[in-house]
């Protein structure tokens, strides 16, 4: 990695984008700064040298864990749709996505 | 107040009923918790019907660790048919539609589920202050938070509104919070609990656990919850202690080896922690521990580790709130983006929306190797360092956090300096240890100090083991908040 010098902040308003997340224009300014910070803090990782040292993904010894494919009872359709925002005949409602 | 344990006896004697426990702990809820607000909501009734069923059972015979014991629940585990909001707008008004596996076996081991409790949005945060609905006060000091994430949690036992409660710890959010408060907290190695049912933060560091008034109900507890569970791949097959039975009934210190890492005290920490924690490890000593100086050289990088490893995982999580089959919908029309944007950006609080920012941008492309990948890579070395204590002591022993309970607002404005105060938890999570917090002493101010046992994955009954021998040896957790349910009372009325 680069010194901190060379990089660039993170740009709020893109990755709000990419978080599909708005952000009002107060907010999008606080968080530059407070991001700026964050990030910078987090840039002292590039210190280490971890050449040839093994990513943890998560630090319990289990590997590709796996069942049987059977058929088991799970939420009716009633109840998948009881805490949706809109809905009409057993189906969530969505704005249309297709012209 | 009493323990669960001890409640249990008078249950089995017959000289107290489910029914008067609960009428008990809905009185003390009635007069402080418009002050505490530790919970946000209690279901009086359905406490009542559970009591009164757990009251039945016994009468025909039917015994259980918990058999009537009222246990609140954090506001991110799923209880089937009560709410479960996660102290967020996005899920205002979401009914679980099912039990998580650890409500589940609490139910099955007779326990009466209270109510649910308050804690920091999404269960980001170390102080509950970004709860969407209400600040939590700390029952030692009003002007001081209770921690956090399970800010509620512990709040609510400490004042005495509850007997034990649950909570989670993805940083340290059960360990901080019963450290400020004055309780016993357990955060279990990864995947010793099931997390089916607890609303993901960050899927490979979260864990359930109980916080409670001593280190033996946090036994009790941990054993009803412990084991495998098919509905979560990570939960370990391991067979489950009976961490109970196994605690000492004294001498459990003695010819245990504990480490103290050189790094957790050194400068930034609080010198009445300082005090505080050196004071109970020479208890320990005292009470035939051998104390070994250890070194966990990565330490200060586990912060930085921790909020981009945290971060990335709670972005991939929390992009299931879109505002389509449950939670918080725009009432603004637009396309799909555009509700989207509007569902999330209405729901989110400012922490949440930190934290996804920094996951996003960390996962990013172009970003991924520099900072993500680097940062599993820094949590290897991380894991190296514990492996090579545990070669070295069969625990270790260190403070729960730098400082004793922030005040009110103090962390406001700068996030950094609230994620500074997670160092000495957080390493637990990444490495997949087990860590116990339990109450080691007061500063002047009044404030608890929380001391840390910290053991290898896996290691429960040793830390359980460790900490029971620390409290029969101290009364630190026998002390009564000044805040609690009873305490005017008492001052007035000596009772």
């Amino acid at each position: 990695m680069a010194s901190n010098s060379d990089q660039q902040s993170m740009d709020v308003n893109y990755i709000a984008r990419l978080a599909r997340m708005n952000l009002d224009a107060l907010e999008a300014r606080q968080f530059q700064t407070q991001m700026d910070g964050i990030v910078d803090y987090v840039r002292q990782l590039s210190e280490l040298d971890v050449e040839g040292v093994e990513p943890t993904a998560h630090a319990a010894p289990i590997q590709n864990v796996f069942r049987e494919d059977l058929a088991q009872p799970g939420l009716t359709q009633e109840q998948a749709l009881a805490n949706a925002p809109a809905q009409s005949g057993g189906q969530f409602i969505v704005p249309k996505i297709v012209e | 107040m009493l323990t669960a344990h001890e409640l249990q006896d008078r249950l089995v004697r017959g000289d107290c009923s489910s029914v008067e426990i609960v009428q008990e702990l809905l009185a003390a809820i009635q007069e402080v918790d418009g002050t505490i607000r530790g919970y946000l909501s209690v279901d009086a009734e359905a406490a009542l019907a559970q009591a009164r069923a757990a009251d039945a059972a016994r009468a025909t015979g039917r015994g259980g660790p918990l058999l009537g014991i009222p246990v609140a629940i954090k506001d991110v585990l799923n209880v089937a048919g009560q709410p479960c909001g996660c102290a967020s707008k996005m899920l205002r008004g979401y009914v679980a539609p099912y039990d998580a596996t650890a409500v589940a076996a609490l139910r099955a081991a007779g326990a009466v589920l209270l109510g649910r409790t308050n804690m920091d949005e999404f269960a980001m945060g170390s102080t509950t202050e970004n709860s969407a609905f209400q600040v939590t006060r700390n029952p030692w000091s009003l002007e001081h938070v209770p921690g956090g994430s399970s800010g509620g949690s512990a709040a609510v036992v400490a004042a005495g509104e509850a007997v034990a409660a649950l909570g989670s710890d993805t940083g340290g959010s059960i360990r901080q919070p019963a450290g400020f408060c004055g309780c016993v907290g357990l955060k279990p190695s990864y995947g010793r609990v099931s997390r089916y049912g607890l609303t993901a933060f960050a899927s490979s560091l979260d864990q359930i656990g109980p916080m409670t008034r001593d280190v033996r109900d946090a036994a009790r507890l941990l054993g009803v919850m412990a084991g495998h569970d098919p509905h979560d791949s990570t939960s370990l097959p391991a067979p489950v202690e009976d961490y109970e039975a196994g605690l000492p009934v004294s001498g459990g210190l003695r010819g245990m080896r504990l480490g103290m890492p050189r790094e957790y005290f050194g400068g930034g920490l609080d010198t009445e922690v300082e005090a505080a924690v050196s004071a109970a490890v020479e208890e320990c000593r005292r009470q035939g521990a051998e104390v070994v100086e250890i070194s966990l050289p990565h330490t200060r990088y586990a912060i930085a580790t921790y909020y981009i490893v945290a971060c990335a995982e709670a972005s991939a999580n929390l992009s299931r709130f879109d505002g389509v089959r449950y939670g918080h919908r725009t009432a603004v029309a637009g396309d799909a983006t555009e509700l989207y944007l509007r569902s999330r950006a209405e729901g989110f609080g400012a922490e949440v929306k930190r934290r996804i920012l920094l996951g996003t941008y960390v996962l990013s492309s172009g970003y991924h190797d520099a900072y993500y990948l680097r940062a599993q890579k820094v949590r290897t070395l991380i894991r190296r360092d514990f492996d090579a204590a545990f070669e070295r002591c069969a625990a270790i022993v260190c403070p729960v956090a730098p400082t004793a309970a922030y005040r009110l607002g103090a962390t406001g404005g700068d996030p950094l300096k609230m994620y500074l105060g997670d160092v000495f938890t957080v390493t637990a999570n990444l490495a997949g240890l087990c860590g116990l917090a339990l109450p080691c002493g007061f500063t002047a101010a009044g404030l608890p100090v929380g001391l840390q046992f910290l053991g290898p994955a896996l290691g429960e009954a040793r830390v359980l083991r460790a900490g029971r021998a620390y409290e029969q040896a101290t009364a630190w957790h026998t002390r009564r908040a000044p805040h609690a349910a009873g305490m005017a009372r008492t001052e007035a009325g000596g009772k």
